[in-house]
């Protein structure tokens, strides 16, 4: 087995736990999944509206090698089913974007939202409380008033560590259309929701008002032709966001400019390749997940096929383009009877914006270091992580002979899909949700 | 006869990839969460190709297989035919023809039931600008007015539009078709088995429902074992078995309104159903 740090300088190792549930209903699937901006804390949210938060453990001298293990620090019900009795629609608790604020005080803050309503929450920790109270027993019940004859000052008195979570805000009635994304300002005062069509600007602490800043509703529902799928804020530029479309295209909007972003002040897009037009080319270049870099230079796309890196200063073309996996090119008539061509994959960024990552089927995700041009293929399963050992390398045959270890394109298993990754904002530590499992890889420590 | 042969099992490809889609788009309407526009603006995209080559495949074939001059002959005797007309001379066939068309419930032979329930399925179940458009003329009857038009709710402003013949009608409200064939397409109102109008339904897409339900338990001339999916299933199953069974009937209509929906796909592209 060659040791693959020659191609990328980061060995993953995989977890001594997996974390998942211990019955995999369909509630129990992982829609999403986002470090905080320390890394200390993982959250993820669930198609049954839950989030769980992990915490990172703090660094042990007498258990060196249980180095910052990720363990439940919190789980509570964010979105419930609800039902929308003028328009007969059920809306679905299923979380599909946490956020987290940055820290600011003791308390955690983050952003949850479903298809309509956006949530913050407030995870704090309570390890005191207050005894000895002058009105109430320790029970909690009444003392008749007649039988207290002197005053005292309660006094906190340590207990159990107990992490609460509180809704904090309730962002609704804002979105006619299902909400796909959700980002926080680098300002950390505002936020935008977005929905297939409109992006709207909220204040975090104001809840009965958002502003519309994108609308590309047409005014003839017949004439349209593109949606929004995706939109995030610059992180450091407070008055520019970007959205991508479902044609395969990606605006960049100044809040400056005008009150109604619906002209872009830059716009990216490839043309498309006439000689591999198919029946499916809308589809596949339909962008799924648009990611700024950390240095705010440059644009993750993520399509079906492919993932690519622009540069904001070129509109015209990406500068970097990645296969994914392109054998499935011949696949996509099967791919979309059995609605896997929809499946929207998510990207994201390193710290250091030098390696790019994403996720495949059967379990799969790739890596791609932008500066050595060199790839790897992992794959996040129970029956191939021992704790402690090496993630191997795998590979996909194309066709023609399969070599040993290889597997072939028609033997992939297409309902294990990697649709979610996060990558710890400074080190080497990675979460990838696979359905109802998640799992976090460390680098490998000398 | 190679490239014919290729060109065929691309036709056959884009015959049950339209197919497929029809399925998507039907079963998009009983999803949790509710209908999903980017899905189902993909799933159109992917109808509008399929039936881009289908139709280019054919024209090839029809070509080849006529003569100019009968074509141009069966074309001037179609348009001098009104076609509100048409519908009064139903007989069996014109019934499945409008059934496969809009993908009507089957009714028994010969009899005339209120348009609605497939209007509903034309309108808002079937994907936009399906066989509707190819088979325009023949529709006949109320369901031929019906036939070329597409229907769309704004969830926002709960407006009905139609779009008609490229033409935009744009009503409050809710919708449902006149029960007089022949009639104006452009009343719209809501009933539940009677013409009685009811301005105040909020959404379309929930009185469709309302009426569905409805008609499954009230209505005694309504087939026992009719449910909308039984609608698609025919639409289907006719699609699966392929579109030459109502070619062979109607291939001289179907140039023309092949002309005419070719014409129009950019606008019938582009619409989608309910939303």
């Amino acid at each position: 087995m060659k040791c693959f740090s020659r191609y990328l300088p980061y060995l993953f190792r995989p977890p001594s736990t997996i974390l998942s549930s211990t019955c995999h209903t369909e509630a129990d699937i992982i829609s999403t999944v986002e470090f905080n901006s320390t890394g200390e804390l993982l959250a993820t949210g669930d198609k049954g509206g839950r989030v769980v938060v992990f915490q990172r453990e703090q660094e042990s001298k007498t258990q060196p090698h249980r180095r910052g293990e990720y363990n439940v620090y919190s789980t509570f019900q964010s979105h419930e089913p609800e039902f929308d009795y003028l328009k007969s629609l059920e809306i679905e608790e299923k979380i599909n974007k946490i956020k987290w604020l940055p820290q600011q005080n003791a308390a955690y803050f983050l952003l949850s939202t479903n298809d309509k309503t956006v949530k913050l929450w407030k995870i704090s920790e309570r390890d005191k409380r207050p005894e000895g109270y002058n009105l109430k027993d320790e029970d909690g019940r009444f003392r008749d008033p007649s039988t207290i004859t002197s005053l005292r000052v309660p006094v906190l008195q340590p207990m159990d560590l107990m992490v609460e979570a509180t809704a904090r805000r309730v962002f609704s009635n804002a979105h006619t259309y299902h909400i796909n994304s959700i980002s926080v300002n680098s300002d950390l005062q505002t936020f935008i929701s977005t929905d297939d069509l409109r992006v709207n600007l909220w204040n975090l602490e104001i809840t009965d008002r958002s502003f519309n800043i994108v609308d590309i509703k047409p005014a003839n529902m017949e004439e349209l032709t593109e949606v929004i799928t995706s939109a995030e804020f610059h992180p450091q530029q407070c008055h520019t966001f970007a959205y991508s479309s479902s044609k395969g295209s990606i605006r960049l909007c100044d809040m400056r400019q005008a009150a109604l972003c619906d002209k872009h002040c830059k716009y990216f897009e490839e043309p498309e390749d006439p000689s591999t037009r198919s029946f499916f080319s809308e589809i596949i270049s339909s962008i799924s997940d648009v990611k700024f870099s950390h240095n705010g230079r440059y644009l993750m796309t993520r399509d079906y096929l492919t993932v690519k890196v622009w540069d904001l200063q070129m509109e015209n073309k990406p500068l970097e383009t990645y296969q994914v996996h392109d054998y499935l090119r011949g696949k996509l008539c099967s791919l979309y009877e059995n609605d896997c061509i929809f499946d929207k994959f998510e990207c994201v960024w390193n710290g250091s914006d030098s390696v790019i990552m994403t996720g495949s089927y059967n379990n799969f995700f790739r890596m791609f270091d932008r500066n050595t041009k060199r790839d790897v293929t992992l794959e996040a399963s129970r029956e191939n992580s021992k704790p402690r050992a090496i993630l191997k390398p795998r590979k996909v045959c194309v066709g023609g002979k399969r070599r040993k270890d290889e597997i072939s394109v028609d033997s992939l298993d297409f309902s294990k899909k990697i649709l979610h990754t996060t990558w710890h904002p400074q080190e080497n530590i990675i979460a990838v949700a696979a359905t109802n499992n998640l799992y976090i890889f460390q680098d490998k420590v000398n | 006869m190679e490239v014919d042969r290729r060109a065929m099992e691309c036709a056959v490809d884009a015959q049950s990839l339209i197919s497929i889609s029809l399925m998507k788009i039907h079963n998009s309407r009983t999803q949790r969460g509710g209908i999903k526009l980017h899905k189902n603006l993909l799933v159109s995209y992917v109808l509008r190709n399929a039936r881009q080559v289908y139709i280019k495949e054919k024209y090839a074939e029809i070509y080849r297989m006529q003569q100019y001059e009968e074509v141009m002959a069966v074309c001037n005797e179609i348009q001098e035919l009104d076609p509100l007309d048409l519908g009064a001379e139903d007989g069996d066939e014109e019934e499945q023809g409008r059934a496969a068309c809009c993908g009507e419930e089957s009714r028994p032979a010969g009899s005339r039931e209120p348009e609605q329930p497939y209007y509903r399925s034309c309108c808002m179940e079937a994907p936009p600008g399906s066989p509707c458009d190819q088979f325009a003329p023949n529709g006949g009857g109320g369901g031929g007015s019906h036939c070329n038009k597409t229907t769309v709710l704004d969830l926002d402003t709960h407006v009905v539009t139609t779009v008609e013949n490229g033409f935009l009608h744009q009503d409050c409200c809710c919708a449902a078709p006149q029960c007089a064939p022949g009639a104006a397409a452009r009343k719209r109102k809501v009933d539940s088995g009677g013409c009685a109008p009811d301005a105040e339904e909020p959404s379309d897409f929930t009185a469709a429902r309302k009426r569905l339900k409805r008609e499954d338990c009230s209505n005694p001339d309504c087939n026992p074992d009719y449910t909308d999916t039984s609608n698609i299933s025919n639409l289907i199953s006719i699609f699966g078995s392929g579109f030459s069974g109502l070619l062979s009937r109607q291939a001289d209509l179907e140039q023309v309104c092949s002309k005419q929906a070719l014409a129009s796909l950019g606008a019938w592209t582009r619409a989608i159903v309910a939303f």
